[in-house]
């Protein structure tokens, strides 16, 4: 099957700083791909050339097979969420929203009917005679949506979607824009800074990093197997431990990742199972979360594990202090190997 | 005691608004607003035709002779069409050079730009205007350009046109256009930029992201959007042309203008009745102006 986007060794750089260090990337036809990463990772450089609104250095970028790499924004069938919804504010909602009909000429009628309809599918059938600055954010996203989709685009791109709302709207867009996605088919790429955003939404993530991907997986291997140091405590939490470290503690020099729900808390006297990894050490200090508290236990002159555990599990968690001195314990196939 | 204490603090809190308010607020209403209306009653007070004394009766008489003599509506009709092209030109020629300031130039440039367009008005005007006259004399520069682009021709036709033609461009309505297309045309040009600058580039992306044409993008987008400034600079180079009386008495041909009525009227005439009532004439066409602006949705995207 020909993937719906793909670039080929794609670089850009601005001035002496590469935003882009030759890339190269596939997305299938229907997936919805995230490009996750820290602000200057190149992720947003990454969505402007899919979206034309830049030119790559060198590399080719092609959609649905066909290179575009120099086709203005105009003429590729990829539409765009922008961050700041980017809503014309002297059009109403519908005009917004039929914009991409109009300027394919398509006549007013049937324009206001498409529109209407595409407002329905946002739930926002009433609003149309609005103007935009009469919306809130998470209705204005809505518009954008409609309007990004109205022209019936192979590829969908979202810049940091959800980065303009409030923690629970956000959480209610994630389940819209997933149902939405998996009812219409198209590819949906979205930017975002939030790893749990990420996580929850794509099918395929991409971790970007100086320019770079770090790692491109699906969010469950991401999470399970980071492959370098900076996706394993950028994706979640993991404890990093370095190769003098882990030298120490396992008596094998190859650097590691674990996250802190893998690590037990052993009640004293309490032998360990198995095969487990053991190591004792100081509670730093302990942060009640609710459901879960999180210690900081000092291993090591250099190492400080962080380790979640269970309020239920009885494990006599209540009873740590800063000071105490534990034993902590974990399977060895938990520890993730990095590389370098 | 707390709604006490809280009014109190409301009662100074006003008190001392309304202290620092004061003097600009009487500034306005006294200087400006109060010497306006003192000019327009003077419009409705009668003169005596003998002695040419002001009479302080109530009459329509004044704005019966502005309205009803042909040389009169003649004045203002030529005022307005000159108003008019005056606006349309500038917008025409600042349209472009404020969107490349805003749009494309680099930081550099468009300092460069900034100062270039605001220079010209640290000058004197009355400079400049008769510095214009001497470019547009029969021997002057402007000639001396067009003979030497071999386009005296066209410039011989331009002048042959009748009514806006003349013995020479520093005589006739068409070089007193360009006086005050040169004049007016910063006071275009700033507002516009400043308005195509608010106008975020992600709005023009998406224009284009949705299948836009760069020309379709400026049709619907760009200009929609710089109308306010558009709307904010014509009513400077409307109503800048409306009033003056310099320009047209110093280049052009020699048919009146609003603002050299008013000037004439009282002053040597000593007629201030009607000078009153010919400066109201502006004031009058400027609110249409702004009527109609509104009614064709200038100000919808402020």
């Amino acid at each position: 099957m020909t993937p719906a986007i793909e670039l080929r060794a794609t670089r850009r750089a601005f001035g002496s700083v590469v935003a882009l260090d030759s890339v190269s990337l596939t997305i299938a036809p229907g997936e919805f791909f995230a490009l996750l990463g820290p602000s200057g990772s190149g992720k947003t450089t990454c969505l402007r050339l899919i979206a034309g609104f830049d030119q790559p250095d060198s590399g080719t970028i092609l959609l649905d097979g066909e290179d575009v790499t120099n086709t203005p924004p105009f003429a590729r069938n990829v539409n765009t969420v922008f961050q700041d919804y980017a809503l014309f504010p002297h059009m109403t909602v519908a005009e917004n929203v039929a914009y991409g009909l109009r300027v394919r000429g398509i006549a007013a009628a049937e324009r206001a009917k498409q529109a209407a309809a595409m407002l329905d599918l946002v739930r926002l059938g009433d609003f149309g005679a609005r103007r935009p600055h009469q919306l809130s954010g998470g209705q204005r996203q809505r518009v954008a949506l409609a309007r990004a989709l109205i022209n019936r685009p192979q590829v969908l791109l979202l810049d940091e979607p959800l980065g303009a709302l409030d923690l629970k709207l956000r959480e209610e867009m994630q389940a819209e824009l997933k149902g939405l996605q998996q009812r219409l088919g198209i590819t949906f790429v979205f930017v975002t800074h939030d790893q749990g955003e990420a996580l929850s939404m794509a099918d395929r993530v991409a971790v970007f990093s100086q320019g770079r991907i770090e790692q491109l997986d699906t969010p469950r291997e991401l999470y399970n197997r980071p492959q370098t140091a900076f996706v394993a405590s950028f994706v979640g939490s993991a404890n990093v431990v370095g190769r003098e470290a882990a030298q120490v503690l396992t008596g094998r020099d190859l650097a590691f990742a674990i996250r802190p729900e893998l690590i037990d808390i052993l009640a004293s006297g309490e032998p360990a199972a198995d095969g487990y990894v053991q190591c004792a050490g100081e509670v730093v200090d302990v942060l009640y979360h609710g459901a879960s508290s999180r210690l900081r236990v000092k291993v090591d002159e250099h190492t400080t594990l962080a380790v979640a555990c269970a309020e239920t599990a009885g494990s006599g968690v209540a009873g740590l202090t800063t000071g105490t001195r534990v034993r902590l314990a974990w399977r060895p196939e938990h520890a993730v190997q990095l590389q370098g | 005691m707390a709604g006490r204490a809280e009014f109190s603090l409301q009662g100074r809190r006003s008190f001392y608004f309304a202290l620092l308010l004061a003097p600009p607020l009487l500034w306005l209403g006294i200087v400006y607003l109060g010497s306006l209306f003192t000019l327009l009653l003077q419009s409705f007070y009668a003169i005596d035709e003998f002695t040419a004394r002001i009479v302080p009766e109530f009459t329509l008489a004044t704005y019966r002779q502005l309205l009803t003599r042909p040389a009169h509506i003649d004045i203002i009709v030529r005022t307005l069409l000159m108003a008019v092209a005056v606006t349309l030109a500038s917008a025409v020629i600042a349209f472009p050079v404020a969107l490349y300031m805003a749009r494309y130039a680099g930081p550099r440039l468009k300092a460069l730009f900034y100062v270039g367009v605001m220079l010209p008005m640290w000058t004197s005007y009355l400079v400049k205007v008769y510095a214009w006259r001497l470019i547009l004399a029969k021997q002057g520069i402007a000639s001396w350009g067009f003979e030497h682009l071999g386009l005296m021709g066209a410039l011989d036709k331009a002048l042959q046109v009748p009514v806006v033609g003349g013995p020479s461009l520093a005589s006739s309505y068409i070089g007193m256009f360009v006086v005050f297309v040169y004049m007016w045309l910063p006071f275009m040009i700033l507002p516009l930029a400043a308005a195509l600058e608010r106008v975020p580039a992600s709005l023009l992306q998406a224009s284009a992201d949705l299948g836009a044409r760069p020309g379709q993008t400026f049709r619907n987008v760009v200009l929609p959007l710089a109308l306010p400034g558009l709307a904010a600079g014509s009513i400077f180079t409307f109503s800048l042309t409306l009033g003056d009386y310099i320009i047209p008495s110093v280049v052009g041909a020699p048919g009146y203008f609003i603002g050299m009525m008013v000037y004439q009227q009282q002053g040597t005439a000593g007629n201030l009745p009607l000078a009153a009532a010919f400066s109201v004439v502006p004031i009058v066409l400027i609110g249409l102006y702004l009527m109609l602006a509104r009614r064709l949705g200038a100000f919808d995207a402020l």
